[in-house]
């Protein structure tokens, strides 16, 4: 009861660390994400971020945007380099900020999740981000696999739109029995940032999925990017949880689950898509649903 | 301190002597022991760092690389598979202006898989923009490392430098190797202080976006860093001769003064040439050995020097450039070249996936420059 009413009373941090003048796309939903990000943790932070739309939005040489120090790397390396530089700061007692990678879908689910794992395994002291727009959209809108049954992409054209389900990693990760995997949404930047804040005071490996639309790439209104994110938590599409040491907690419930034609039909991505298909995108939803509310069921800690 | 250990043990207490604080690598034969001695001195206490046993080189590198960027003194070690699979990051690690510095155990790569001494791994990452340098005992292992920070760290060389040993024939021999007091060391080598480095005090975003109105200078200051690092490389050589009386330069001539041939050799290959030189001086035969133990940067001036009263030249190549010759060839040939000095030039392909490249081999080889005109690549041994 106490812990609702201090949920109410959060507010999102006034101070603007991430500054005006950086390169997204309108309506880009990475560059919130960042944005409340940095609200969340402060300046005592060290980014390091792969190949991605990211890569490009904080500025060319020699501008950035993000007014926190920033080391750019390779695609498939986010998790490798922040561990180096939480190792390599702890080594000489210069613990103390916070290291996060940020990366895409892409060099999350696909391309670093080597990197990823063995960080995660090492239980290294990283928060690890993943700003999820379920394509490579840097390079023009390929799927990844973070790409959802029925998108079109540039690689899943729309005869052949993308078939099978998105890569479920947040199991993936929890399985690692890392301290913290959390998904978050722009649409809930209260949540996201409560989230982070939580992150922040954790020692060890933090997963933090946060829910991104990309409009370009989507082909949805720019100015409707809040709203379909909202929208994806509102059909369960993205579900809002948190698995903290293994306790399973789900922190937005709708009161009643919105059809997911609603959040389709925003989206030109998936503008081909027959009844059938919905239909078939609605059941998978509506199960996957069924199994975190089992999950959250069976592992949840006894105080709430 | 004195002390009997392998080529591998010699890269860990080197790095351990450097006073490195952060070590992320991966095991490979032939450089586990590597690893493993790190791990072990660092878990003992007897080393101040940080290990991690990352889950693959790209990643060892990748930490490395993340550590190196925070101001911290890191080291790693590979071999063959190891190195290749790093070879995005070793860019990173260079262009980045990253003083890191890894022992790679020269071997050969695959298929058909093979462990054996080769330098098909290192050569293959010529361009990284790694300084190279090769090897010859476990002293030179051990003392090469030690100088590597002092050099790579030098504000106007900052680029990675890279120490190849010879698969077995160091990894996993024994010799003495003198090992340098930590009062001693820190008298020689200074802490690792970047200019620039990841600090939220003073935040910078590295390695960004960048145009072709700065990509191309960015190459350039490469170049000039790599002709600094030649001075850097023979000043530190001299500094570290006073200090443990050592000496190791960009190249090392034996009895090349009054040498009719003169064969140019690196690695393990080059103390068989010493040897096969004395015994061909014993039956009357002029003959000269230059090891070219820094390999990056290409020591041109000293290379053409030291051949200049040579009337043939033999380059002994433990690796080939698919479709022309061996890569020492290749570069002494146009270092010669640049500097207008032309004689009979003979590129000899020897010692392939760890063949036994002895004194006899040697012989043959001078040989067979006594009697032939050059026809390069030359293939010495090989049974079809
Ligand atoms: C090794 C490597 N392969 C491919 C690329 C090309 N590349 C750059 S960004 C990118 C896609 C990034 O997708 P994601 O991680 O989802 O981030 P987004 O662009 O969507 O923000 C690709 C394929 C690269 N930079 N490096
Ligand atoms: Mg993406």
């Amino acid at each position: 009861m106490n812990e609702k009413k201090k949920d109410l009373t959060l507010s999102i941090p006034k101070e603007e660390i991430m500054q005006p003048g950086h390169l997204a796309c309108q309506g880009c939903g990475a560059s919130l994400a960042m944005r409340y990000a940095l609200k969340a943790l402060g300046r005592n932070v060290i980014l390091d971020i792969p190949a991605c739309c990211w890569a490009v939005i904080d500025g060319p040489f020699p501008y950035s945007a993000t007014g926190v120090p920033i080391y750019h790397t390779a695609f498939e390396t986010a998790a490798a380099v922040a561990s180096g530089i939480s190792n390599g700061l702890r080594s000489v007692g210069k613990s103390g900020a916070t290291i996060m990678a940020w990366a895409g879908d892409g060099g999350t689910f696909d391309i670093g999740i080597q990197a990823l794992s063995g960080a995660a395994e090492r239980n290294d002291d990283i928060i690890y981000t993943v700003y999820d727009n379920e394509a490579y959209m840097n390079t023009g809108i390929q799927r990844s696999s973070a790409t959802p049954h029925g998108a079109w992409t540039t690689t899943t054209p729309v005869k052949h739109f993308k078939k099978g389900e998105k890569k479920d990693l947040d199991s993936i990760m929890v399985a690692h029995g890392i301290p913290y995997m959390a998904t978050a949404s722009i649409s809930h930047p209260e949540d996201l940032i409560k989230k982070y804040q939580k992150a922040a005071k954790i020692r060890g490996t933090k997963f933090l999925h946060v829910y991104a639309p990309c409009p370009t790439g989507w082909k949805s209104d720019p100015a409707m990017t809040v709203k379909v994110a909202k929208l994806a938590v509102e059909t369960n599409v993205f579900p809002i949880y948190e698995v903290e040491n293994g306790n399973y907690r789900i922190n937005i419930k709708p009161s009643k689950r919105k059809e997911v034609k609603e959040y389709l039909s925003m989206q030109g991505r998936f503008k081909h898509l027959t009844e059938e298909d919905v239909k078939y995108i609605q059941e998978n939803i509506d199960r996957k649903w069924d199994t975190l509310l089992k999950k959250e069921q069976y592992f949840s800690s006894k105080e709430k | 301190m004195k002390q009997v250990m392998n080529g591998d043990f010699a890269a860990s207490y080197g790095a351990m002597s450097a006073l490195v604080k952060y070590v992320a690598a991966y095991p490979i034969t032939p450089q586990t022991l590597v690893v493993e001695k790190l791990s072990e001195l660092v878990a003992d206490g007897e080393m101040d760092a940080v290990f991690s046993k990352v889950e693959s080189e790209h990643s060892a590198m990748a930490a490395c690389i993340g550590a190196e960027a925070a101001g911290i003194r890191t080291f790693t070690a590979t071999s063959s598979q190891g190195l290749l699979l790093m070879c995005e990051v070793l860019h990173w690690a260079a262009r980045g202006r990253l003083p890191i510095v890894l022992a790679n155990v020269n071997r050969a790569v695959a298929p058909g898989w093979s462990i054996w001494a080769d330098a098909q791994d290192s050569i293959s990452q010529r361009d990284t923009g790694w300084m190279q340098v090769y090897a010859e005992d476990n002293q030179e292992v051990y003392d090469s490392i030690i100088m590597a920070y002092k050099i790579a760290e030098s504000p106007d060389v900052l680029l990675p430098m890279m120490i190849n040993l010879d698969a077995f024939f160091l990894s996993h021999t024994s010799e003495v190797v003198d090992l340098i007091d930590k009062k001693d060391i820190e008298k020689f080598l200074p802490p690792y202080e970047p200019k620039f480095k990841l600090n939220p005090s003073e935040p910078h975003a590295f390695n960004a976006l960048t145009s072709p109105d700065h990509y191309f200078e960015l190459t350039y200051k490469m170049h000039l860093a790599m002709e600094k690092a030649k001075k850097r490389i023979t000043e530190v050589g001299v500094e570290f001769e006073k200090m443990f009386g050592r000496r190791y330069g960009l190249t090392e001539s034996y009895r090349i003064e009054d040498a009719d041939t003169v064969l140019v050799t690196f690695g393990t290959i080059a103390g068989t040439a010493k040897e096969t030189v004395d015994l061909l001086r014993k039956e009357g035969k002029k003959v000269g050995n230059l090891k070219i133990r820094v390999f990056r940067p290409f020591p041109q001036e000293e290379v053409c020097e030291a051949l200049k009263n040579a009337k043939k030249v033999i380059v002994v190549d433990r690796d080939y450039s698919y479709g022309f010759e061996g890569a020492f060839f290749t570069e002494v040939k146009s270092a010669l070249y640049n500097k207008g000095v032309m004689k009979p030039l003979y590129g000899m392909m020897a010692g392939i996936g760890g063949r036994d490249v002895s004194t006899g081999t040697l012989k043959e080889i001078v040989a067979k420059a006594e009697g032939e005109d050059p026809k390069n690549p030359y293939f010495i041994g090989v049974k079809l």
